[in-house]
Protein backbone atom coordinates (compact mmCIF):
# COMPACT_ATOMS: atom_id res chain seq x y z
CA UNK A 1 0.00 0.00 0.00
CA UNK A 2 1.42 3.24 -1.37
CA UNK A 3 1.25 6.38 0.79
CA UNK A 4 1.82 10.04 0.50
CA UNK A 5 3.72 11.41 2.67
CA UNK A 6 2.74 15.26 2.86
CA UNK A 7 6.15 16.79 4.00
CA UNK A 8 8.55 14.56 2.41
CA UNK A 9 6.30 14.78 -0.72
CA UNK A 10 7.17 11.44 -1.55
CA UNK A 11 5.31 8.19 -2.17
CA UNK A 12 6.56 5.57 -0.56
CA UNK A 13 4.95 1.86 0.64
CA UNK A 14 3.60 2.00 3.96
CA UNK A 15 4.86 -1.86 4.90
CA UNK A 16 8.07 -1.35 3.82
CA UNK A 17 8.28 1.67 6.48
CA UNK A 18 6.76 -0.71 9.02
CA UNK A 19 9.08 -3.28 8.40
CA UNK A 20 11.90 -1.07 8.59
CA UNK A 21 10.67 0.39 12.10
CA UNK A 22 10.71 -3.32 12.99
CA UNK A 23 13.48 -3.99 12.26
CA UNK A 24 15.36 -1.41 13.54
CA UNK A 25 13.15 -1.56 16.26
CA UNK A 26 14.19 -5.26 17.00
CA UNK A 27 17.71 -4.38 16.68
CA UNK A 28 17.53 -1.55 19.25
CA UNK A 29 15.43 -3.82 21.63
CA UNK A 30 18.56 -6.34 21.26
CA UNK A 31 21.44 -3.95 21.86
CA UNK A 32 19.15 -1.47 24.30
CA UNK A 33 20.33 1.74 21.44
CA UNK A 34 18.38 3.97 20.29
CA UNK A 35 18.70 2.32 16.99
CA UNK A 36 18.44 5.97 15.08
CA UNK A 37 22.17 5.73 13.61
CA UNK A 38 20.45 2.72 11.67
CA UNK A 39 17.34 4.19 11.10
CA UNK A 40 18.38 7.60 9.66
CA UNK A 41 21.10 5.88 7.07
CA UNK A 42 18.69 3.14 5.98
CA UNK A 43 15.44 6.06 5.48
CA UNK A 44 18.89 7.87 2.99
CA UNK A 45 18.95 4.63 1.03
CA UNK A 46 14.99 4.12 0.17
CA UNK A 47 15.02 8.01 -1.00
CA UNK A 48 13.83 10.23 1.86
CA UNK A 49 15.47 13.53 1.50
CA UNK A 50 17.87 13.64 4.02
CA UNK A 51 17.05 16.92 5.49
CA UNK A 52 13.58 15.38 6.25
CA UNK A 53 15.11 12.17 7.62
CA UNK A 54 16.95 13.62 9.90
CA UNK A 55 14.35 16.21 11.27
CA UNK A 56 11.41 13.26 11.36
CA UNK A 57 14.09 10.71 13.05
CA UNK A 58 14.64 13.26 16.01
CA UNK A 59 10.94 13.06 16.54
CA UNK A 60 10.95 9.48 16.60
CA UNK A 61 13.21 9.61 19.27
CA UNK A 62 11.28 11.67 21.68
CA UNK A 63 8.53 8.79 20.79
CA UNK A 64 10.20 6.00 21.20
CA UNK A 65 12.54 7.32 24.69
CA UNK A 66 9.83 8.17 25.80
CA UNK A 67 8.34 4.74 27.02
CA UNK A 68 11.55 3.57 28.07
CA UNK A 69 12.44 6.62 30.44
CA UNK A 70 8.95 6.21 32.40
CA UNK A 71 9.99 2.92 33.25
CA UNK A 72 13.20 4.45 34.85
CA UNK A 73 11.18 6.49 36.57
CA UNK A 74 9.53 3.47 38.15
CA UNK A 75 12.33 2.36 39.01
CA UNK A 76 14.02 5.45 40.52
CA UNK A 77 17.62 5.17 38.35
CA UNK A 78 17.37 8.46 36.99
CA UNK A 79 19.71 11.20 38.36
CA UNK A 80 17.82 13.96 37.61
CA UNK A 81 20.65 16.64 38.66
CA UNK A 82 23.03 15.22 36.07
CA UNK A 83 20.12 14.87 33.46
CA UNK A 84 19.60 18.66 33.94
CA UNK A 85 23.37 19.48 33.45
CA UNK A 86 23.86 17.10 30.58
CA UNK A 87 20.10 18.83 28.89
CA UNK A 88 22.21 21.86 29.49
CA UNK A 89 24.81 21.63 27.55
CA UNK A 90 22.17 19.24 24.94
CA UNK A 91 20.17 22.02 24.37
CA UNK A 92 23.21 24.67 23.71
CA UNK A 93 24.64 22.13 21.43
CA UNK A 94 21.28 21.52 19.77
CA UNK A 95 21.09 25.10 18.67
CA UNK A 96 24.71 24.75 17.66
CA UNK A 97 24.15 21.74 15.22
CA UNK A 98 20.89 23.14 13.74
CA UNK A 99 22.54 26.30 12.85
CA UNK A 100 25.20 24.04 11.20
CA UNK A 101 22.45 21.83 9.62
CA UNK A 102 20.74 25.46 8.12
CA UNK A 103 24.15 27.32 6.80
CA UNK A 104 25.60 23.97 5.44
CA UNK A 105 21.93 23.55 3.78
CA UNK A 106 22.43 26.76 1.98
CA UNK A 107 25.92 25.88 0.69
CA UNK A 108 24.10 22.46 -0.83
CA UNK A 109 26.74 20.43 1.47
CA UNK A 110 24.10 19.54 3.88
CA UNK A 111 24.28 15.73 2.66
CA UNK A 112 28.12 15.54 2.90
CA UNK A 113 27.94 16.71 6.18
CA UNK A 114 25.50 14.32 7.74
CA UNK A 115 26.94 11.45 5.60
CA UNK A 116 30.29 12.04 6.63
CA UNK A 117 29.37 12.45 10.47
CA UNK A 118 27.93 9.05 10.20
CA UNK A 119 31.54 7.70 8.67
CA UNK A 120 33.42 9.18 11.23
CA UNK A 121 31.10 8.29 14.45
CA UNK A 122 29.67 5.07 13.02
CA UNK A 123 33.48 3.60 12.36
CA UNK A 124 34.94 4.98 15.47
CA UNK A 125 32.10 3.85 17.56
CA UNK A 126 31.83 0.30 15.75
CA UNK A 127 35.61 0.05 15.58
CA UNK A 128 36.39 0.31 19.34
CA UNK A 129 33.17 -1.70 20.32
CA UNK A 130 34.68 -4.85 18.27
CA UNK A 131 37.70 -4.39 19.39
CA UNK A 132 36.82 -4.38 23.09
CA UNK A 133 34.17 -7.34 22.56
CA UNK A 134 36.74 -9.38 21.28
CA UNK A 135 39.04 -8.84 23.98
CA UNK A 136 36.48 -9.22 26.65
CA UNK A 137 35.22 -12.77 24.94
CA UNK A 138 39.29 -14.04 24.95
CA UNK A 139 39.01 -13.03 28.51
CA UNK A 140 36.16 -14.73 29.59
CA UNK A 141 37.92 -17.89 27.42
CA UNK A 142 40.75 -17.85 29.70
CA UNK A 143 38.63 -17.12 32.87
CA UNK A 144 39.88 -13.66 33.73
CA UNK A 145 38.95 -10.86 35.81
CA UNK A 146 37.08 -8.61 34.73
CA UNK A 147 38.95 -4.81 34.62
CA UNK A 148 38.80 -2.54 37.33
CA UNK A 149 37.83 1.02 36.77
CA UNK A 150 40.22 3.68 37.58
CA UNK A 151 38.41 6.19 39.97
CA UNK A 152 40.62 9.28 39.72
CA UNK A 153 41.68 10.93 36.80
CA UNK A 154 42.07 14.41 35.25
CA UNK A 155 38.70 15.42 35.77
CA UNK A 156 38.62 15.30 39.37
CA UNK A 157 41.10 18.62 39.12
CA UNK A 158 38.41 20.48 37.55
CA UNK A 159 36.42 23.69 39.20
CA UNK A 160 32.61 24.19 39.55
CA UNK A 161 32.46 20.80 41.87
CA UNK A 162 29.04 19.62 42.18
CA UNK A 163 27.28 16.86 43.98
CA UNK A 164 25.18 14.17 42.16
CA UNK A 165 23.36 12.37 45.22
CA UNK A 166 21.94 9.34 42.93
CA UNK A 167 24.95 8.52 41.02
CA UNK A 168 27.01 8.72 44.18
CA UNK A 169 29.50 11.60 42.20
CA UNK A 170 31.11 15.16 43.55
CA UNK A 171 32.59 16.29 39.99
CA UNK A 172 32.86 19.11 37.85
CA UNK A 173 30.14 20.17 35.92
CA UNK A 174 32.66 21.08 32.96
CA UNK A 175 32.76 17.54 31.81
CA UNK A 176 29.02 16.74 31.93
CA UNK A 177 28.21 20.27 30.46
CA UNK A 178 30.31 19.39 26.93
CA UNK A 179 29.07 15.65 26.68
CA UNK A 180 26.00 17.23 26.58
CA UNK A 181 26.85 19.58 24.23
CA UNK A 182 28.73 17.19 22.05
CA UNK A 183 25.52 14.48 22.01
CA UNK A 184 23.18 18.13 21.47
CA UNK A 185 25.52 18.77 18.08
CA UNK A 186 24.97 15.19 16.91
CA UNK A 187 21.35 15.05 17.18
CA UNK A 188 21.03 17.91 15.51
CA UNK A 189 23.17 17.05 12.84
CA UNK A 190 23.01 13.25 12.57
CA UNK A 191 18.94 12.84 13.60
CA UNK A 192 20.22 10.78 16.40
CA UNK A 193 19.52 10.56 20.56
CA UNK A 194 23.27 9.96 20.64
CA UNK A 195 23.39 7.52 23.07
CA UNK A 196 26.25 5.30 21.50
CA UNK A 197 28.16 8.55 22.65
CA UNK A 198 26.65 9.50 25.60
CA UNK A 199 26.10 6.10 27.52
CA UNK A 200 30.34 5.17 26.92
CA UNK A 201 31.02 8.97 27.84
CA UNK A 202 29.24 8.65 30.98
CA UNK A 203 30.27 5.36 32.06
CA UNK A 204 34.11 6.01 31.38
CA UNK A 205 34.57 9.96 31.30
CA UNK A 206 32.01 10.72 34.14
CA UNK A 207 32.67 7.86 36.39
CA UNK A 208 28.54 7.41 36.46
CA UNK A 209 27.50 3.87 38.25
CA UNK A 210 26.29 1.52 35.16
CA UNK A 211 22.60 1.31 36.33
CA UNK A 212 21.72 5.05 35.97
CA UNK A 213 23.47 5.50 33.19
CA UNK A 214 20.70 4.11 30.88
CA UNK A 215 17.51 6.35 32.60
CA UNK A 216 19.58 9.10 33.05
CA UNK A 217 20.76 9.51 28.96
CA UNK A 218 17.29 8.76 27.91
CA UNK A 219 15.92 11.24 29.87
CA UNK A 220 18.47 14.06 28.39
CA UNK A 221 17.65 12.52 24.78
CA UNK A 222 14.04 13.13 25.46
CA UNK A 223 14.09 16.95 25.88
CA UNK A 224 17.36 17.41 23.50
CA UNK A 225 15.34 15.62 20.77
CA UNK A 226 12.13 16.91 21.17
CA UNK A 227 13.64 20.57 21.23
CA UNK A 228 15.71 19.59 18.06
CA UNK A 229 12.54 18.67 16.45
CA UNK A 230 11.03 22.22 17.14
CA UNK A 231 13.93 23.82 15.79
CA UNK A 232 14.16 21.62 12.47
CA UNK A 233 10.21 22.13 11.90
CA UNK A 234 9.87 26.26 12.97
CA UNK A 235 13.10 26.52 10.18
CA UNK A 236 12.92 23.95 7.86
CA UNK A 237 9.62 22.42 7.78
CA UNK A 238 10.70 18.93 7.70
CA UNK A 239 9.20 17.14 9.93
CA UNK A 240 6.79 14.66 8.58
CA UNK A 241 4.52 13.26 11.29
CA UNK A 242 3.49 10.57 9.11
CA UNK A 243 6.51 9.11 8.16
CA UNK A 244 7.21 9.44 11.87
CA UNK A 245 4.26 7.98 13.22
CA UNK A 246 4.62 4.98 10.81
CA UNK A 247 8.47 4.18 11.79
CA UNK A 248 7.32 4.38 15.27
CA UNK A 249 4.53 2.16 15.67
CA UNK A 250 7.29 -0.75 13.69
CA UNK A 251 10.01 0.78 15.71
CA UNK A 252 7.78 -0.39 19.17
CA UNK A 253 6.34 -3.40 18.12
CA UNK A 254 9.76 -4.60 17.37
CA UNK A 255 11.74 -3.53 20.12
CA UNK A 256 9.47 -5.54 22.38
CA UNK A 257 10.03 -8.45 20.23
CA UNK A 258 14.07 -7.32 20.23
CA UNK A 259 14.11 -6.98 24.14
CA UNK A 260 12.98 -11.32 24.14
CA UNK A 261 15.45 -12.23 21.77
CA UNK A 262 18.69 -10.10 23.72
CA UNK A 263 17.60 -12.02 26.87
CA UNK A 264 19.03 -15.33 25.60
CA UNK A 265 22.18 -14.18 23.85
CA UNK A 266 25.34 -13.46 25.75
CA UNK A 267 26.32 -9.68 26.41
CA UNK A 268 29.89 -10.58 24.37
CA UNK A 269 28.20 -11.42 21.38
CA UNK A 270 25.55 -9.24 21.38
CA UNK A 271 27.71 -6.56 21.28
CA UNK A 272 30.03 -8.17 18.93
CA UNK A 273 27.29 -8.01 16.44
CA UNK A 274 26.33 -4.41 17.38
CA UNK A 275 29.80 -3.43 16.41
CA UNK A 276 29.46 -5.70 12.78
CA UNK A 277 26.30 -3.75 11.75
CA UNK A 278 27.43 -0.31 13.21
CA UNK A 279 30.36 -0.74 10.78
CA UNK A 280 28.45 -2.50 7.95
CA UNK A 281 26.73 0.61 7.75
CA UNK A 282 29.72 2.96 8.11
CA UNK A 283 30.91 0.84 5.16
CA UNK A 284 27.60 1.74 3.07
CA UNK A 285 28.33 5.11 3.52
CA UNK A 286 31.53 5.25 3.14
CA UNK A 287 31.51 3.33 -0.23
CA UNK A 288 29.18 6.06 -1.53
CA UNK A 289 31.40 8.40 -1.19
CA UNK A 290 34.50 7.11 -2.23
CA UNK A 291 33.52 6.04 -5.44
CA UNK A 292 32.14 7.48 -7.80
CA UNK A 293 28.73 8.13 -8.61
CA UNK A 294 26.71 6.65 -11.75
CA UNK A 295 24.94 10.10 -11.42
CA UNK A 296 27.61 13.10 -11.15
CA UNK A 297 25.05 15.90 -11.12
CA UNK A 298 21.96 16.46 -8.35
CA UNK A 299 18.95 18.71 -8.18
CA UNK A 300 18.18 20.79 -4.72
CA UNK A 301 15.64 23.75 -4.05
CA UNK A 302 17.19 26.64 -4.93
CA UNK A 303 18.62 29.07 -2.48
CA UNK A 304 18.03 33.03 -1.76
CA UNK A 305 14.81 33.70 -3.70
CA UNK B 1 7.82 41.35 -30.90
CA UNK B 2 7.75 37.68 -30.18
CA UNK B 3 4.01 38.38 -29.03
CA UNK B 4 2.74 39.74 -32.55
CA UNK B 5 4.75 36.85 -34.29
CA UNK B 6 2.32 34.71 -32.25
CA UNK B 7 -1.01 36.40 -33.04
CA UNK B 8 -0.28 36.65 -36.84
CA UNK B 9 0.05 32.79 -36.44
CA UNK B 10 -3.04 32.43 -35.07
CA UNK B 11 -4.98 34.63 -36.75
CA UNK B 12 -4.72 33.20 -40.20
CA UNK B 13 -5.97 30.05 -40.16
CA UNK B 14 -7.42 29.78 -36.74
CA UNK B 15 -10.92 30.58 -38.49
CA UNK B 16 -10.28 27.38 -40.41
CA UNK B 17 -9.62 24.75 -37.91
CA UNK B 18 -10.34 24.70 -34.31
CA UNK B 19 -9.51 22.79 -30.97
CA UNK B 20 -12.31 21.60 -28.88
CA UNK B 21 -11.02 19.70 -25.91
CA UNK B 22 -12.24 17.54 -23.35
CA UNK B 23 -10.27 16.19 -19.59
CA UNK B 24 -10.71 13.48 -17.92
CA UNK B 25 -10.76 15.27 -14.97
CA UNK B 26 -10.44 19.12 -14.13
CA UNK B 27 -8.28 18.18 -10.87
CA UNK B 28 -5.84 15.45 -9.55
CA UNK B 29 -6.61 15.45 -5.77
CA UNK B 30 -3.73 14.04 -3.55
CA UNK B 31 -4.48 11.72 -0.85
CA UNK B 32 -2.94 9.46 1.98
CA UNK B 33 -3.01 6.67 -0.49
CA UNK B 34 -2.02 8.96 -4.19
CA UNK B 35 -0.08 6.66 -6.28
CA UNK B 36 0.23 8.55 -9.43
CA UNK B 37 -2.46 9.24 -11.51
CA UNK B 38 -3.80 9.10 -15.56
CA UNK B 39 -5.17 12.11 -17.22
CA UNK B 40 -7.25 10.94 -20.29
CA UNK B 41 -7.21 13.89 -22.59
CA UNK B 42 -9.61 13.67 -25.67
CA UNK B 43 -10.81 16.22 -28.06
CA UNK B 44 -12.17 17.15 -31.60
CA UNK B 45 -11.29 19.52 -34.76
CA UNK B 46 -13.89 21.93 -35.62
CA UNK B 47 -14.09 22.71 -39.07
CA UNK B 48 -16.04 24.89 -40.81
CA UNK B 49 -14.63 24.99 -44.21
CA UNK B 50 -13.26 21.68 -45.96
CA UNK B 51 -10.28 20.14 -44.88
CA UNK B 52 -7.64 22.00 -45.69
CA UNK B 53 -3.93 20.40 -47.47
CA UNK B 54 -0.87 19.45 -45.43
CA UNK B 55 -1.01 16.74 -42.41
CA UNK B 56 -2.69 16.79 -39.39
CA UNK B 57 -0.36 16.64 -36.32
CA UNK B 58 -1.95 16.97 -32.35
CA UNK B 59 0.34 18.08 -29.35
CA UNK B 60 -0.81 17.74 -26.06
CA UNK B 61 1.87 19.42 -23.05
CA UNK B 62 1.21 19.27 -19.67
CA UNK B 63 3.51 21.20 -17.29
CA UNK B 64 3.79 21.29 -13.57
CA UNK B 65 4.31 24.93 -11.54
CA UNK B 66 7.36 26.29 -12.91
CA UNK B 67 10.20 26.95 -9.71
CA UNK B 68 13.59 27.41 -9.45
CA UNK B 69 16.27 24.78 -8.83
CA UNK B 70 19.76 24.45 -8.12
CA UNK B 71 21.79 22.07 -10.10
CA UNK B 72 25.03 20.57 -8.76
CA UNK B 73 27.63 18.93 -10.09
CA UNK B 74 30.16 16.60 -8.39
CA UNK B 75 33.72 16.36 -7.98
CA UNK B 76 36.35 14.59 -6.21
CA UNK B 77 38.12 16.42 -3.57
CA UNK B 78 40.24 14.57 -1.57
CA UNK B 79 39.32 10.89 -2.51
CA UNK B 80 35.93 11.55 -1.97
CA UNK B 81 32.69 12.99 -4.08
CA UNK B 82 31.38 16.40 -2.99
CA UNK B 83 29.15 18.89 -4.53
CA UNK B 84 31.39 21.60 -5.82
CA UNK B 85 29.55 23.97 -8.62
CA UNK B 86 26.64 24.79 -8.78
CA UNK B 87 24.36 26.25 -11.94
CA UNK B 88 21.18 27.91 -10.79
CA UNK B 89 17.96 27.37 -13.18
CA UNK B 90 15.35 29.98 -12.60
CA UNK B 91 12.09 27.87 -14.17
CA UNK B 92 11.83 24.66 -14.54
CA UNK B 93 8.49 22.45 -14.32
CA UNK B 94 8.55 19.94 -11.37
CA UNK B 95 6.57 17.57 -14.35
CA UNK B 96 6.24 18.07 -17.66
CA UNK B 97 5.05 15.81 -20.47
CA UNK B 98 4.73 15.71 -24.23
CA UNK B 99 2.39 13.81 -26.22
CA UNK B 100 2.31 14.04 -30.00
CA UNK B 101 0.86 12.66 -32.85
CA UNK B 102 3.44 11.32 -34.62
CA UNK B 103 7.81 12.24 -34.65
CA UNK B 104 8.40 15.44 -32.94
CA UNK B 105 9.80 16.63 -35.96
CA UNK B 106 7.45 15.66 -38.27
CA UNK B 107 4.54 17.45 -36.45
CA UNK B 108 6.34 20.83 -35.15
CA UNK B 109 8.64 22.88 -36.94
CA UNK B 110 11.83 23.99 -35.62
CA UNK B 111 11.18 27.75 -35.05
CA UNK B 112 7.23 26.58 -33.69
CA UNK B 113 9.04 24.73 -30.97
CA UNK B 114 10.98 27.77 -29.69
CA UNK B 115 8.84 30.03 -29.93
CA UNK B 116 6.08 27.87 -28.31
CA UNK B 117 8.24 26.42 -25.83
CA UNK B 118 7.16 22.96 -26.47
CA UNK B 119 9.96 20.31 -25.70
CA UNK B 120 11.44 20.28 -22.36
CA UNK B 121 14.78 21.85 -24.18
CA UNK B 122 12.75 24.90 -25.19
CA UNK B 123 10.97 24.97 -21.68
CA UNK B 124 13.74 25.57 -19.30
CA UNK B 125 15.26 29.08 -19.65
CA UNK B 126 17.01 31.68 -17.69
CA UNK B 127 20.24 29.73 -16.52
CA UNK B 128 22.31 31.58 -14.00
CA UNK B 129 26.03 30.29 -13.80
CA UNK B 130 29.27 31.83 -11.95
CA UNK B 131 32.16 32.26 -14.67
CA UNK B 132 33.70 29.25 -13.88
CA UNK B 133 31.34 26.99 -14.70
CA UNK B 134 32.13 26.00 -18.74
CA UNK B 135 29.51 23.70 -19.81
CA UNK B 136 26.23 25.34 -18.22
CA UNK B 137 24.63 23.24 -21.06
CA UNK B 138 25.70 20.19 -19.31
CA UNK B 139 23.91 21.16 -16.16
CA UNK B 140 20.53 21.35 -18.04
CA UNK B 141 21.08 18.23 -19.68
CA UNK B 142 21.43 16.57 -16.48
CA UNK B 143 18.36 18.09 -14.88
CA UNK B 144 16.74 16.50 -17.82
CA UNK B 145 18.26 13.36 -17.59
CA UNK B 146 17.82 13.12 -13.58
CA UNK B 147 14.01 14.05 -14.34
CA UNK B 148 13.02 11.93 -17.11
CA UNK B 149 14.60 9.21 -15.19
CA UNK B 150 12.19 9.61 -13.07
CA UNK B 151 9.34 10.19 -15.15
CA UNK B 152 8.75 13.51 -14.40
CA UNK B 153 9.87 14.63 -17.46
CA UNK B 154 8.20 12.41 -20.50
CA UNK B 155 8.41 12.49 -23.97
CA UNK B 156 5.69 10.74 -25.59
CA UNK B 157 6.34 10.91 -29.35
CA UNK B 158 3.17 9.25 -31.58
CA UNK B 159 1.11 8.57 -28.05
CA UNK B 160 -1.46 11.06 -29.56
CA UNK B 161 -4.20 8.92 -31.41
CA UNK B 162 -6.13 10.78 -33.98
CA UNK B 163 -9.45 9.17 -36.02
CA UNK B 164 -10.51 10.49 -39.45
CA UNK B 165 -8.67 13.71 -38.90
CA UNK B 166 -11.17 14.76 -36.37
CA UNK B 167 -11.02 13.20 -32.72
CA UNK B 168 -7.73 12.67 -31.07
CA UNK B 169 -6.99 11.07 -27.41
CA UNK B 170 -4.66 10.20 -25.24
CA UNK B 171 -3.73 9.40 -21.87
CA UNK B 172 -0.25 10.56 -19.81
CA UNK B 173 0.87 9.42 -16.73
CA UNK B 174 1.58 11.85 -13.45
CA UNK B 175 3.90 10.23 -11.19
CA UNK B 176 3.21 9.27 -7.34
CA UNK B 177 6.20 11.99 -6.38
CA UNK B 178 4.06 15.15 -7.32
CA UNK B 179 4.12 18.82 -6.59
CA UNK B 180 0.97 20.74 -5.70
CA UNK B 181 0.05 23.43 -8.22
CA UNK B 182 -1.40 24.38 -11.24
CA UNK B 183 -0.67 22.28 -14.33
CA UNK B 184 -0.86 24.29 -17.46
CA UNK B 185 -2.65 21.74 -20.02
CA UNK B 186 -1.78 22.49 -23.62
CA UNK B 187 -2.71 21.12 -27.38
CA UNK B 188 -1.36 22.56 -30.65
CA UNK B 189 -2.95 21.41 -33.41
CA UNK B 190 -0.44 22.11 -36.66
CA UNK B 191 -0.70 21.47 -40.16
CA UNK B 192 2.57 20.64 -41.69
CA UNK B 193 4.28 21.57 -38.37
CA UNK B 194 2.84 25.00 -38.34
CA UNK B 195 0.75 25.60 -35.36
CA UNK B 196 -3.07 26.05 -36.68
CA UNK B 197 -4.86 26.42 -33.26
CA UNK B 198 -3.97 25.99 -29.73
CA UNK B 199 -6.17 25.74 -26.16
CA UNK B 200 -5.03 25.84 -22.78
CA UNK B 201 -6.32 24.97 -19.88
CA UNK B 202 -5.13 24.40 -16.12
CA UNK B 203 -5.53 21.24 -14.13
CA UNK B 204 -5.79 21.48 -10.66
CA UNK B 205 -3.28 19.40 -8.35
CA UNK B 206 -3.82 19.25 -4.51
CA UNK B 207 -3.66 17.52 -1.50
CA UNK B 208 -6.65 17.14 -0.08
CA UNK B 209 -7.95 15.85 3.43
CA UNK B 210 -4.90 15.37 6.05
CA UNK B 211 -2.45 15.53 3.76
CA UNK B 212 -3.23 19.73 2.95
CA UNK B 213 -4.20 20.04 6.51
CA UNK B 214 -0.71 18.58 7.57
CA UNK B 215 0.78 20.37 4.92
CA UNK B 216 -0.35 23.72 5.87
CA UNK B 217 -0.19 23.73 9.52
CA UNK B 218 3.36 23.21 9.05
CA UNK B 219 3.76 26.05 6.84
CA UNK B 220 1.75 28.29 8.78
CA UNK B 221 1.88 27.59 11.98
CA UNK B 222 5.31 25.63 12.54
CA UNK B 223 5.29 26.29 16.12
CA UNK B 224 2.00 24.60 16.44
CA UNK B 225 2.71 21.52 14.31
CA UNK B 226 6.32 20.63 15.97
CA UNK B 227 4.07 20.62 19.26
CA UNK B 228 1.38 18.76 17.74
CA UNK B 229 4.30 16.14 15.96
CA UNK B 230 5.73 15.07 19.35
CA UNK B 231 2.31 14.87 20.73
CA UNK B 232 1.06 12.45 18.44
CA UNK B 233 4.59 10.51 18.65
CA UNK B 234 4.72 10.21 22.18
CA UNK B 235 1.01 9.27 22.37
CA UNK B 236 1.56 6.48 19.41
CA UNK B 237 4.51 4.86 21.28
CA UNK B 238 3.13 5.03 24.14
CA UNK B 239 0.02 3.73 22.93
CA UNK B 240 2.13 1.14 21.24
CA UNK B 241 4.15 -0.23 23.90
CA UNK B 242 0.75 -0.06 26.37
CA UNK B 243 -1.49 -1.85 23.53
CA UNK B 244 1.79 -4.73 23.42
CA UNK B 245 2.25 -5.43 27.05
CA UNK B 246 -1.71 -5.48 27.40
CA UNK B 247 -1.19 -8.23 25.09
CA UNK B 248 1.05 -10.37 26.85
CA UNK B 249 -1.03 -10.74 29.73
Amino acid sequence: MQIYLPIAEVSVNAFLLLGLGGMVGILSGMFGVGGGFLMTPLLFFIGIPPAVAVATEANQIVASSFSGVLAHFRRKTVDLRMGVVLLIGGLVGAALGVFVFNYLKSLGQVDLLVKLCYVVFLGVIGGLMFIESLNAIRKTAKGGAVPKRKKHNWIHKLPFKMRFRVSGLYISVIPPLLVGLVVGILAAIMGVGGGFIMVPAMIYLLGMPTKVVVGTSLFQIIFVTAFTTMLHATTNFTVDVVLAVLLLVGGVIGAQIGTRIGVKMKAEQLRILLAIMVLAVCGKLAFDLLVMPSELYSIGAAEGH
Amino acid sequence: MRLLMILLCLALPAAAEEVVLGLSQKEVAITTNFDGSEIFVFGAVKRDAPQPEGKLGVIVTISGPPVPVSVRKKERRFGIWVNTDVVEIEAAPSYYAVATSGPIDDVLDTRENILRRVTVTSMIQSISAPTTVLDATGYVKALIRIREKAEAFQLLEGKVVIDDDTLFRTRIKLPAALTEGAYQTRILLTRDGQVVDHYQTAIDVRKVGLERWLYSLSRNQPFLYGLMSLAIAIFAGWGASAAFSLLRN
